[in-house]
């Protein structure tokens, strides 16, 4: 195999561009399918204050490496979960990447600063790992990005991420959950612009871009991430992708372009009932956010090791 | 060759040479969800694993939804 560019032998094929990469080649192909994305999108300004949401994981290290690497400023943020040792690790990275490139790194704990983490809190509200653990993230996301002075808050949710999620809401028909799946969501009521700058490169060229980069990273996965509904939906699609590459960029970009501008009414519907919480000040349609609700909740309930919760402990229940 | 899997962590002897491809397909692994180094550098699909190598079969599919 040779690269497209160069002739020189490649270090990946990638399928739906139908090309074959080598190593300077390929990272150039990521860094055009991320300024593609910005400029398509209108995500980042060279004067954003940019604040990225990093997990220790390939996306949002491959992302914040990436912005860096095209001029952009960019700070990383670290929520401490408390997932056992997945979270251990996993903080380990983050901080190391940040330390070894001398970039500002915000860390928050769950367990230290809110009295609660992900383990217990999902034993205490009943319900799946992600759903408390996804609230959290994007509550602290928010309040670290305002807090900061950030215009902008970055994740690295890639092309597999937003097909499978498309992919979840499309099955269902959930129209209003549809209309807000856009790779850019301007600043709004108390809310910090957010983008999404990966959602035209594959996960397996994120994590191709950290190889080829020297970035190590969490390969683990999450233990509390096992058998959920949308790592089912990326099987899905890869399935399809292997007999027609290019299937998931069609998917999610062609919605993004000729059909969530269609939905657009429903997504505004909210809007106009929010209110500050009482408690913490973050908009909300109660008079206590949901957060605040899932803090008193969870510090309130004893400490639950990851274990009981991933173990067989969680079946008997 | 030697060949290190992930989720669980295990090492499987498999005979060689053998091209990527059809090691991900002995393995019932899809291409799109995983890539394979050696030596930390990549190796597409075409390349042929020598006897003696020692691969790695990454995983590159997380989980969770934010
Ligand atoms: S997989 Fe679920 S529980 Fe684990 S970090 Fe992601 S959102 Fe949280
Ligand atoms: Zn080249
Ligand atoms: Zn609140």
């Amino acid at each position: 195999m040779k690269c497209r560019v160069c002739r020189e032998p490649a270090i990946i094929d990638v399928p739906r561009h139908n090309a074959n990469f080598c190593a300077p080649h390929f990272l150039d192909m990521c860094r055009k399918q991320v300024l593609k994305a910005i400029d398509d999108f209108d995500m980042l300004t060279k004067d954003d204050r940019i604040l990225v949401a990093v997990s220790g994981g390939k996306d949002s290290l491959a992302i914040w490496d990436m912005l860096i690497d095209l001029g952009y400023e960019a700070d990383g943020l670290y929520i401490g979960l408390g997932i056992g040792s997945y979270s251990d690790v996993s903080g380990d990275y983050a901080r190391a990447f940040a330390a070894e490139r001398g970039l500002k790194l915000v860390e928050i704990s769950l367990r230290d600063d809110y009295g609660y983490d992900i383990p217990t809190a999902t034993r205490a509200t009943r319900r799946v790992p992600c759903s408390a653990c996804g609230m959290s993230k994007r509550h602290l996301f928010d309040k670290a990005a305002l807090d900061g002075n950030y215009t902008a808050l970055v994740t690295g949710h890639n092309l597999d991420d937003e097909a499978a999620v498309l992919y979840g809401n499309t099955l269902r028909w959930e129209l209003p959950y549809l209309a807000r799946q856009l790779p850019t969501l301007p600043a709004r009521n108390g809310f910090p612009k957010k983008v999404k700058p990966l959602v035209r490169l594959s996960e397996r060229e994120t994590a191709a871009w950290c190889v080829v980069r020297g970035i190590d990273y969490l390969v683990d996965e999450c233990p509390m991430a096992a058998g959920n509904r949308h790592l089912n939906y990326k099987d899905a699609l890869n399935k399809i992708e292997s007999q027609s590459p290019g299937t998931k960029t069609a998917f999610y970009l062609n919605f993004v372009d000729k059909v969530a501008p269609l939905l657009s009414a429903f997504a505004l519907s909210d809007d106009l009932v929010l209110a500050p919480c009482n408690s913490c000040g973050a908009p909300t349609t109660g008079e206590v956010c949901a957060f605040c609700h899932l803090v008193k909740t969870a510090s309130a309930h004893e400490p639950v090791p990851v274990e009981l919760i991933t173990g067989r402990g969680a079946r008997r229940r | 060759m030697k060949v290190l899997l992930r989720n669980p962590r295990r090492e499987l002897d498999i005979p060689g040479p053998r091209r990527v491809h059809a090691l991900l397909n002995d393995l019932d692994l899809n291409r799109e969800s995983h890539l394979v180094i050696r030596n930390g550098t990549l190796v597409p699909s075409d390349e042929e694993l020598g006897a003696d190598d020692v691969v790695e079969i990454r995983p590159v599919i997380s989980g969770g939804s934010l």
